[in-house]
């Protein structure tokens, strides 16, 4: 049987970071999961990503976001990295993003992903993220808040890039 | 290349029913879990919902925050704390269209580590129906707060028992 489901790269980190890279992905896949298990050196920041290093005005998302007591939708556009989910972290490891990346290698067109974020204790919440380019991704950036980054991620987050094959 | 992603065990409930659905002796040796489910309740009510432990902890440790659909343009978020099991679902009931069984899939990271457990869950109950508490659909982030590596999964109905043919899927999944 075919394996198609492969862990790409690890990080887990030994101290805090501004940001977490992926780099020289693979075209060999046909769609990326991201699995991120996150706690921040503060609190109150959501995961943001850029491809390729692009610091452009290319990115846009709409969310659906419940916090225990009110249900809400947002979107934005024009943004200069994308939204990967809405719940916010904090200084505990319980923040769980899962984000499936679809056929993130092919040159023709624009990239999209559906993020899901957990908090228990602040928020559950689907994104969905665009990003205008054709380019195929190779690199991933990932950091919290859309000033990229608002805050570090604290000792101990956890961040895995899997590829999954089509065939 | 190595196997990443393996299936740990599988649970399909007999013609008796079962009370629960438990996984138990988890192995340390992967680093995330997931576990897909299909399941329907005899609840003689059109919905049932789902709540899960770990290593068979019935202290109030667990907690969870949800967002749901449910009818015609209408979204309820709710959160719970202190409870005893963690709300993970929703699941058909006895009176819903016959044969259809609710479908919930929940992914547990570093469940073999020390620091407190988060899961996300989303789930989904269709029924041919049109009362606005018929069916569910809904995602939801849960916490065990405990320091103790995940060895056993159990899922237990709120109210109901499950029905023949309700299923449940343990898979493993390792980062390297």
């Amino acid at each position: 049987m075919a394996i198609t489901y492969e862990p790409i790269a690890t990080t887990t980190l030994s101290s805090a970071a501004a940001s977490v890279t992926f780099s020289t992905i693979s075209g060999a896949y046909t769609d990326l999961v991201l699995v991120c298990n996150i706690a921040q050196a503060a609190s109150n920041n959501s995961l943001r990503i850029r491809y390729n290093s692009d610091t452009g005005s290319n990115y846009s998302f709409t969310n659906l976001s419940g916090d225990g007591s009110t249900a809400s939708s947002g979107r934005d556009s024009n943004l200069t990295s994308g939204l990967v989910a809405n719940t916010s972290g904090s200084t505990s490891l319980e923040l769980v993003v899962i984000a499936h990346i679809q056929n993130y290698s092919n040159a023709t067109t624009y990239k999209t992903h559906i993020g899901r974020g957990n908090r228990a204790a602040s928020a559950t919440d689907a994104t969905v993220g665009l990003w205008r380019s054709t380019a195929a991704i190779t690199t991933i950036d990932l950091a919290m808040g859309s000033t990229f980054p608002s805050n570090n991620f604290a000792s101990g987050s956890t961040f895995t890039l899997y590829g999954i094959k089509a065939a | 290349m190595a196997t990443t992603y393996e299936a740990i065990a599988t649970v399909t409930v007999g013609s008796g029913g079962a009370s629960s659905i438990d996984f138990t002796s988890i192995p340390a040796t992967y680093t995330d879990l997931f576990l897909h489910v299909s399941a329907r309740s005899n609840r003689a009510a059109q919905l049932d919902y789902w709540n899960l432990r770990f290593n068979n902890n019935s202290g109030t440790n667990y907690s969870a925050r949800w967002l749901k659909a449910y009818g015609v343009n209408v979204l309820e978020s709710s959160s719970n704390s202190g409870a005893d099991k963690m709300f993970i679902g929703w699941v058909n009931g006895n009176t819903a269209t016959s044969n259809t069984f609710a479908s919930t899939s929940i992914y547990i990271p570093n469940y073999a580590g020390s620091a407190n457990k988060s899961v996300s869950s989303d789930g989904a109950t269709e029924n041919n129906a049109s009362g606005n508490n018929d069916f569910e659909l809904g995602i939801i982030a849960g916490l065990w707060s405990s320091s103790s590596a995940i060895n056993q999964v159990t899922l237990l109905p709120a109210v109901g028992t499950l029905l023949q043919y309700s299923t449940a899927t343990l898979y493993g999944i390792k980062n390297s």
